[in-house]
């Protein structure tokens, strides 16, 4: 099975190609077949590689190759392999550009680093190249600081990064229940919703209904605040958003967790549908008092900012939506914050991860009855799982609602609990890199990068003809209509990763082990503790 | 002298049924402190139901358990092992994708205090605590022979380090009494006499009390100040060793069911 799927698809692909290039004489696709043949030959490629230059009379090239210092034998393959390709695509008439070689360059300085100073240095510029996407993405000549994307052609804009951060946020949550501790949550968008409207109650005029009206540094411009309402500051907000979230996890949590596997899925998935139900009817009819608003939401909410305060005295911006600029504006700001929430939300999770109680949920993830003999309170220690991940939830949601100045029960469906698991299965359970890279993928897909794949597929494998399209049919007058099937795409990803590699993309150390061997998890309880 | 303050573990008509059968009936039994007891009783004798009600893992029916003059009936095992008992399986069940260090690490986890906010700020407390945890953690390794092997797998330990890995995990815990499950079964001849030799040192250097369950009577012969046989749930007979191999009962109940000379 491993072997024949690999082979079929890769067929297919260039089968595919093939005729798409007989029909369109596309270089681009000549390059990326011959790439793919490459990859998927390589075994081959390599041993005739050496045959090849002992043909040639070098003699033993091989075993004087193997001779040579470390350094030089990392260097150098990639070296040979770049100016390939780069020869490869000159022939076929693709120029190189000059942003992309660049990127590559700096890869390769990275690739040759020590160890020890990759660890660091990896993170360090990745970090800083998202510092400063926004630079290069809001140029209105962007093209010419970035290159084109193969397939995909555009990068993402600044609301699809936005969307890929708060995702991510959410995956690294989800990831200490599942990833860490080994408990299925199939209702985590819960915890999205009541970081959401947490932030709806704290920072909007909703409960000026009421008669309640204080303003605690808050951002909102003055015909808000005149309606009155709660106004407090974002930064506290994101706060009690995550404790509130983090508290109704426990909540939920306490009755849910003594259950095991799949019945603790089950429940979760309930939970999960029925608050965003408490939301669409928690208004004046369905409740008799309006707390969330029913199924037009709460709007606004006041946008992020530091406060009128704090601008008059340090200077920094009262609100973001005031700011305009070219280049540092209210959506730039947005991205940076929610870039520093990641970093926090990163941060804590593997600090979490290495400690006593990370070691406590890796223990009941992989055998729940020795953890308890071993003096590790079940209950206890699960609860603490749901509750951080419940809390990184509640951040992320309570960020969504203040950037969007709005929740609308209708984004809160159950699809989301599923769409950030499939992020975490993507990426690989228990890493947190992983399960970024699985977010941010999934989420650009799900933006942009479908219809922009829908684009490609038009223009360069498709005999296209967009006068006898069909706009409600996926393939209608030779051309495809993929954005209409996301989510059957997605389904697509996932049973592929499960048949390819089920234990995602870049998986856990400890975790790869387990795929590769099986937990052993057979309950000798009665009654859990 | 009070008697209780004598015994470490006392069970009082301790009894447990699953629906109909009835898998250990009322079995009073005392455990001296600084002893080594054994328990021993042909396959279904009810010595492995026995020994999970006395860490938790199953309600007794009726009866009582009491672990140093408190109360544990009933009690959950991680609360039983934070009041003393640390255990090991019959079937090893280490947490095979964590190291040896983390194995033994994990079972200290009661004797920790690092909280959730102390972990994601990494007090200095918090960093000492780990430290000295980690620094007990090698020695109990090196003391049950398991030096330099602090980074594997456990799963990629052999069988006899994987049987001493559980062991220095129990002994993590900080256990008053040390209660080991068929610790010898699937081991050769050679390991077996090593392993009994290891539990005599345990009480001697360290002065724990410890209780064997086993069904091979030959294992415990050496190590136990007593022996207690059960039988299809009931006691049949308790005393020195020598004197409970001698009991017409316990030859009727192991040369009954063929099981005299495994292992």
């Amino acid at each position: 099975m491993r072997r024949v799927v690999p082979a079929l698809l890769v067929a297919g692909l260039l089968l595919g190609l093939a005729w798409a290039g007989i029909f369109h004489r596309s270089p681009e696709l000549y390059l990326m077949a011959a790439v793919v043949l490459v990859v998927f030959l390589s075994g081959i490629v390599r041993a005739s590689f050496w045959t090849g230059l002992e043909r040639a009379g070098v003699r033993d090239p091989q075993r004087r190759w193997l001779g040579q210092r470390p350094l030089v034998q990392r260097a150098v393959p990639p070296l040979v392999i770049a100016g390939l390709v780069i020869l490869l695509a000159w022939a076929a008439g693709v120029a190189p550009d000059s942003a992309l070689l660049v990127l590559l360059a700096i890869t390769y300085v990275l690739y040759l680093l020590p160890r020890r100073v990759r660890r660091f240095a990896v993170p360090l510029t990745v970090f800083a190249l998202v510092v400063a996407y926004p630079f290069f993405i809001q140029q209105t000549d962007y093209q010419r600081f970035l290159f084109n994307v193969p397939v995909f052609n555009a990068f993402p804009s600044m609301d699809t990064m936005l969307s890929m951060i708060i995702f991510a946020m959410m995956a690294i949550g989800l990831n200490m229940v599942v990833g860490y501790a080994g408990l299925l949550d199939l209702g985590y968008v819960a915890f999205y919703a009541i970081g959401a409207y947490t932030a709806a109650w704290l920072a909007s005029p909703h409960f000026a209904a009421y008669g309640i009206s204080f303003d605690v540094g808050s951002v909102a411009e003055k015909p808000i605040l005149q309606v009155g309402g709660i106004h407090l500051t974002i930064w506290l907000v994101l706060i009690a958003a995550g404790i509130l979230t983090a508290l109704v996890g426990v909540i939920i949590g306490l009755p849910t967790l003594r259950l095991r596997g799949d019945y603790l899925a089950i429940v979760t998935l309930g939970f999960g549908e029925i608050l965003p139900q408490v939301a669409r009817n928690g208004d004046r009819d369905g409740l008799g008092f309006d707390l969330t608003g029913g199924p037009p939401g709460i709007n606004p909410v006041d946008p992020p900012g530091f406060g009128h305060w704090l601008n008059a005295h340090v200077g920094l911006p009262a609100s973001y939506l005031r700011e305009q600029g070219t280049y540092v504006n209210f959506v730039t700001l947005m991205f940076w914050t929610a870039l520093a929430l990641l970093l926090l939300t990163i941060f804590c999770s593997i600090r979490l991860r290495d400690s006593r109680l990370g070691r406590a949920w890796i223990a009941i993830r992989e055998d729940e009855t020795a953890a308890a003999a071993m003096g590790i309170p079940l209950m206890r220690t699960k609860t603490w799982a749901y509750a951080s991940g419940a809390f990184f939830g509640g951040i992320a949601g309570a960020w969504f609602a203040t950037i969007k100045t709005g929740v609308f029960p209708d984004d809160f469906f159950f699809n989301i609990s599923i769409l950030v698991l499939s992020m975490v299965i993507l990426g690989g359970m228990g890493n947190v890199w992983g399960v970024i890279a699985g977010a941010a993928f999934l989420e650009y897909l799900n933006l942009e990068g479908i219809s922009n794949f829908n684009g490609w597929m038009n223009d360069h494998v498709l005999v296209c003809d967009p006068n006898k399209q069909n706009p409600s049919s996926v393939i209608s007058g030779g051309c495809l209509n993929a954005p209409l099937v996301t989510f059957g795409i997605y389904g697509a990803i996932i049973v592929l990763v499960m048949l390819l590699r089920p234990q995602g993309l870049f998986p856990e150390r400890r975790r790869k082990l387990e795929f590769e061997t099986g937990v052993h998890d057979t309950p000798i309880q009665d009654e859990t503790a | 002298m009070n008697p209780m303050r004598d015994d470490i573990l006392v069970t009082r008509r301790l009894r447990k049924e699953f629906g109909g059968l009835l898998a250990v009936d009322d079995i009073d039994f005392t455990i001296p402190r600084d002893s080594t007891i054994s328990l021993i009783g042909p396959n279904g004798a009810g010595k492995t139901t026995f020994f999970n009600m006395l860490t938790g893992v199953y309600k007794p029916t009726s009866g009582q358990v009491v672990l140093d003059g408190e109360d544990i009936t009933g009690l959950p095992p991680h609360a039983i092992t934070e009041r003393g008992a640390g255990r090991t399986f019959q079937n090893i069940r280490l947490f095979q994708q964590m190291s040896a260090l983390e194995n033994v690490l994990v079972g200290m986890h009661a004797r920790l205090k690092g909280g959730i906010l102390a972990s994601i700020l990494r007090t200095p407390r918090l960093r000492r605590e780990e430290e000295r945890a980690r620094e007990h953690a090698r020695e109990l390794l090196a003391y049950c022979g398991l030096a330099g092997r602090d980074e594997l797998y456990a799963r990629s330990l052999s069988y006899g380090d994987q049987r001493r890995l559980e062991v220095a995990r129990a002994l993590a815990t900080e256990p008053k009494l040390l209660l080991l499950d068929e610790p010898t079964a699937g081991m050769n001849p050679q390991e077996t006499i090593e392993f009994i030799g290891f539990v005599h040192k345990l009480r001697e250097e360290r002065g724990l009390t410890v209780l064997l369950i086993e069904h091979d009577m030959r294992v415990v012969m050496g190590v136990s100040d007593r022996v207690t046989v059960l039988d299809y749930g009931a006691k049949i007979a308790e005393g020195a060793p020598t004197e409970v191999r001698a009991d017409p009962h316990v030859i009727e109940a192991y040369l009954g069911t063929g099981a005299v000379s495994s292992g």
